[in-house]
């Protein structure tokens, strides 16, 4: 019987441990180190709401929360974020932090394809517990990280609007 | 006194009403099934080497030290694909004369722009092919390049094609009525040359595909981000010789295409190979550096124009020249050739007069190729057509809604034929602009604008009306050759436990065909919205039709859901009639339920209908068969094309320091003839918009002298982003088609079609008072500053 041969291993095979806590649940897993956060959490943790739009920090559409903040997933290396509290769409969206936003887009029709929206949520929560009632210069100004090719954004920012109004009104959250 | 109710406050009366997308939810909480999100068993990853060169002779190609790589499955060149790809050409018959080069997934021997994909590598994963592909070694001779349209139209120069005679792809001339006159005996001539940049549709997802070819069962099945499925189910089976029955392709969720996704690119044919070769599932991704380099652009016009008036404003004639440089060849299977012949046939669209002339050179150049995206076409002849309106305004001292009101063809002119050919069915310009007027509060705007250049702030105002095309019927594609549906089909069901499910040949990519289908199903059948079940996009599923492009879904695909529906409920009271021992005329169906027709009394609910059929047939009369699932098919007949119209009309102010434009605000009137829903027609029409000031003053595809894209990634080319960007009023005149029983006709490109001839004629006004004016798209803050001579 032949022994493993060492030397067909080169550095790409290497790989590190990483641990997080993902959306309220720790996790550990092998990544290797040039593998970006948004890649690791697609292709490891099959969270598959963060989206890769353009790779270089242009377009928005990786943004997850990385300790409480919204980063953009595709700049980060996984190993970058080892110990991290991170949440994704699907964790923000089992907890109902965004509920009020989700119902509001969805009503006011603030999305199309749809492949923008979970970083956009993410933004607008982000920008909401900062801010309470920003303008609609506020609001433009925040989500102008993130791209939309098809909406326009006037309706992603009258959703945001209505629910800033929303939840002064009704007291704080 | 209450209200008179109207047809919507009838139960289940859903055509006309504001609801939310059903299928938004999934969106909203990040449960989308993009292609780029699927995972088969098995599946290996593909990555291209693409060609730094603009033009050059493949001399070698090394692939050894690749192939050795640990993890790699495939090197693949183009020879290896040849031998199991039938190459394509991107000609239609229709449009005489045309020519292009014959195209294969990967080239054998010369690669034609810089991006074009040369070796394909499969692997384990994405990185270990990317890892493989700084292995190859590709020996490359450099030849002539053509990147500038004047350079490709000099006798004797350099050929994208060599031992062709030019690098002409198509000419095509139209001369109506009688132009020379026309300008010989005119009062005025006004004439301008406007040019119009590269851009590209900049999805958020790039394209993406998986091919899964089951050799055991000789099956392949394909999960496509693309509008239209089927017409790939044709393309994979005949270029790889598999029979159709045993193609399928998928196209689940969709990152937007507007236009871009529907057409034949090598490395997506390539990875349907490599599928076949490896007989394993195969995936590709674009990155989106490789989507700037490889999607299909758009534009990319030089059009000369005159208009004649006399000497009370009436246009009498048009003579335009339009040159247009596409790719290294025409695009598969719709071509490179139909943006330019649109920008020649709606030039002059809106309006009354009769002499026309026009011609069209579409010249092959070392770049991506070009091919429909949103608005094809429309948005350049718009701009022309417009600025020359507006420049005729300026000559002869009239504002730019009088001359319009002037000359349009008016509302009770109907039908009319333009001097192109196109045939108009019923058309509001009148009325358009007319709302538009009170909508922008027009003589509000002008009185400020006069006042703030008193103290040095220069704002302008622009208007536009367009004619957009929709609803295309065998016209567009078909009488070309082309395997390109404008039928479609849907199969509605009635389910054992009284729901409904619609599989419809439309797709979805956002702008909410499933939720307007169910809609028009609800509304037809008498049943609430939640139980009815839409579904799109499975070649083995949903039948045969042109899925949605043109502006076709609501008209033609909400056409087919309507009629299917009807038949379905004829079906469902037929057996409602047997049971209850009732003439079906006297028979209607609301909100799930068998009613009397004259008095609504509730008779049995459709989900009793549904359980003996399917249950308890034994109870019917001898003889009954009941169908509760019924197929229908619906082509458009009577015009061509639907034709839908409009004006827009934005406020801006030009910093003449800078050079920077800020938009204010946008407004549109629209036609789109029956409104299904009125939230989803005013969002198509914002994004539409928004992608027209995105062309109008950021967008570019801006190329080096070598062929390179220069700007080719989203750090550098710039799409509209929320600060930038205006609100958007929008208000409706409603022109139903008599053509189909909904009336719906198209409304997704209307926003972009003349958004930025808007904008043009709005600069335009601002600079007035410079004596300077823009001629050129996207209007950037050089070109304003370089107009005013300040740089």
């Amino acid at each position: 019987m032949r022994g493993f041969d060492e030397t067909l291993l080169d550095e790409a095979d290497e790989t590190v441990r990483v641990r997080f806590v993902v959306n309220g649940r720790k996790v550990a897993c092998e990544v290797a180190p040039r593998e970006t956060l948004v890649d690791c959490l697609r292709d490891k943790l099959e969270l598959t709401g963060t989206h890769a739009g353009c790779e270089m920090g242009a377009c928005g559409a990786c943004l997850v929360q990385v300790d409480g903040r919204a980063v953009h997933s595709c700049l980060m290396f996984a190993v970058q974020a080892d110990g991290a509290r991170i949440d994704t769409i699907e964790g923000l969206t089992d907890s109902g932090a965004i509920a009020d936003l989700q119902a509001e887009f969805h009503r006011r029709n603030a999305l199309q394809c749809g492949f923008c929206t979970p970083s956009m949520l993410i933004n607008a929560y982000e920008l909401l517990s900062q801010v309470a009632q920003p303008s609609r210069e506020q609001i433009r100004d925040a989500l102008s990280g993130n791209y939309c090719r098809c909406t326009g954004y006037e309706a992603i920012v009258d959703a945001i609007d209505a629910v800033a109004k929303a939840r002064s009104a009704g007291g704080a959250r | 006194m209450t209200a008179p109710l109207t047809s919507l406050d009838r139960p289940n009366s859903y055509i006309g009403r504001s609801l939310p997308r059903p299928n938004a939810k999934r969106l909203l909480a990040g449960r989308g099934r993009y292609v780029s999100d699927l995972r088969l068993p098995r599946m290996l990853y593909a990555a291209f080497l693409r060609s730094p060169h603009a033009h050059a002779k493949i001399v070698s190609i090394r692939t050894d030290e690749a192939r050795a790589l640990e993890g790699v499955h495939l090197v693949a060149t183009g020879a290896d694909l040849a031998k199991i790809c039938t190459p394509w050409t991107g000609t239609l018959d229709h449009f005489k004369g045309m020519t292009s080069a014959p195209q294969l997934p990967l080239p054998l021997d010369r690669v034609v722009w810089a991006g074009q994909a040369v070796v394909a590598v499969v692997a384990e994963n994405r990185a270990t092919a990317e890892d493989a592909l700084e292995l190859i070694e590709v020996d490359y001779e450099d030849l002539p390049i053509v990147v500038d349209i004047d350079v490709a139209r000099e006798a004797g120069g350099p050929l994208v094609n060599p031992g062709t005679a030019s690098n002409i792809c198509f000419r095509s001339q139209i001369d109506s009525g009688k132009v020379d006159d026309a300008f010989a005996h005119a009062a005025h001539v006004v004439e301008e040359e406007i040019t119009f940049g590269r851009h590209t549709a900049v999805t958020l997802e790039p394209r993406a595909i998986v091919a899964d070819y089951d050799p055991a069962a000789g099956m392949l099945t394909v999960h496509h981000g693309t509008q239209t499925p089927y017409q790939f189910q044709d393309l994979y089976s005949r270029h790889y010789g598999i029979p159709e029955a045993r193609v399928r392709v998928i196209a689940t969720d969709i990152g937007g295409s507007f236009g871009m996704k529907l057409h034949v690119y090598h490395e997506d044919m390539a990875v349907v190979g490599l599928s076949i070769l490896l007989g394993r599932p195969v995936k590709y991704v674009a990155d989106r550096i490789e989507s700037f380099v490889s999607d299909i652009h758009a534009r990319d016009h030089r059009v000369r124009a005159r208009m004649a008036l006399d000497a009370k404003g009436e246009i009498l004639a048009m003579d335009v020249l339009d040159l247009t440089a596409i790719g290294a060849f025409s695009t598969y299977p719709r071509t490179s050739v139909v943006e330019g012949n649109q920008v020649i046939r709606l030039i002059g669209a809106p309006y009354r007069f009769r002499n026309y002339r026009a011609t069209l050179e579409v010249i092959f150049q070392n770049k991506v190729q070009t091919s429909q995206y949103r608005a094809v076409g429309h948005p350049i002849a718009c701009a022309v057509t417009e600025r020359m309106v507006d420049m005729a305004a300026v000559k002869l001292g009239l504002d730019p809604f009088a001359i319009r009101a002037q000359n349009v063809i008016p509302d009770d002119a109907y039908p009319q034929t333009s001097p192109t050919g196109y045939r108009f069915e019923a058309l509001s310009h009148q009325a358009c602009l007319k709302r538009l007027h009170e909508l922008m509060n027009y003589e509000g705007l002008r009185a400020e604008q006069a006042e703030l250049r008193k103290r040095g702030i220069y704002r302008g105002i622009g208007i536009a009306t367009f004619v957009e095309i929709t609803n295309p019927s065998p016209a567009f594609y078909g009488v070309g050759g082309a395997r390109i549906s404008s039928q479609d089909g849907a199969i509605v069901s009635l389910t054992p436990s009284g729901e409904v499910r619609c599989l419809i040949s439309v797709t979805e990519q956002g702008q909410g065909t499933e939720a307007i289908i169910s809609q028009i199903v609800a509304d037809q059948l008498g049943l609430a919205q939640e139980h009815v079940k839409v579904i799109t996009g499975d070649t083995e599923v949903t039948p045969h039709g042109g899925a949605t492009w043109a502006c076709r879904g609501a008209g033609i695909g909400g056409e087919t859901a309507l009629q299917a529906a009807r038949a379905l409920k004829r079906n469902i009271l037929e057996i409602a009639a047997l049971i209850l021992q009732e003439q079906p005329s006297a028979l209607d169906i609301v909100d799930g339920d068998v009613v009397d027709a004259g008095t609504r009394n509730q008779r049995m609910p459709i989900a009793e209908i549904a359980r003996i059929a399917y249950f308890r047939s034994d109870t019917l009369p001898p003889g009954t068969q009941a169908q509760l699932t019924v197929s229908h098919h619906f082509a458009p007949q009577g015009y061509p094309f639907a034709f839908t119209n409009g004006v827009q009309g934005c406020s801006l102010e030009v910093d003449v320091d800078t050079g920077l434009i800020k938009l204010l605000k946008h407004f549109i009137v629209e036609d789109c003839g029956r409104v299904i829903n009125p939230m989803l027609v005013d969002e198509q029409l914002r994004g539409g918009i928004v992608q027209g000031l995105g062309a109008a003053l950021l967008e570019e595809c801006r190329y080096s002298e070598t062929g390179q894209l220069v700007n080719g990634s989203l750090a550098d080319y710039l799409v509209p982003m929320p600060m930038e960007m205006p609100d958007i009023v929008i208000a409706h005149v409603e022109t139903p088609t008599a053509d189909t029983e909904l009336g719906a006709k198209g409304v997704g490109e209307a926003g972009t079609a003349a958004a930025s001839a808007c904008v043009l004629n709005a600069v335009n006004d601002a600079l007035a008072p410079f004596g300077a004016a823009v001629n050129s798209i996207p209007i950037t803050p050089t070109k304003v500053l370089k107009a005013l001579k300040r740089f």
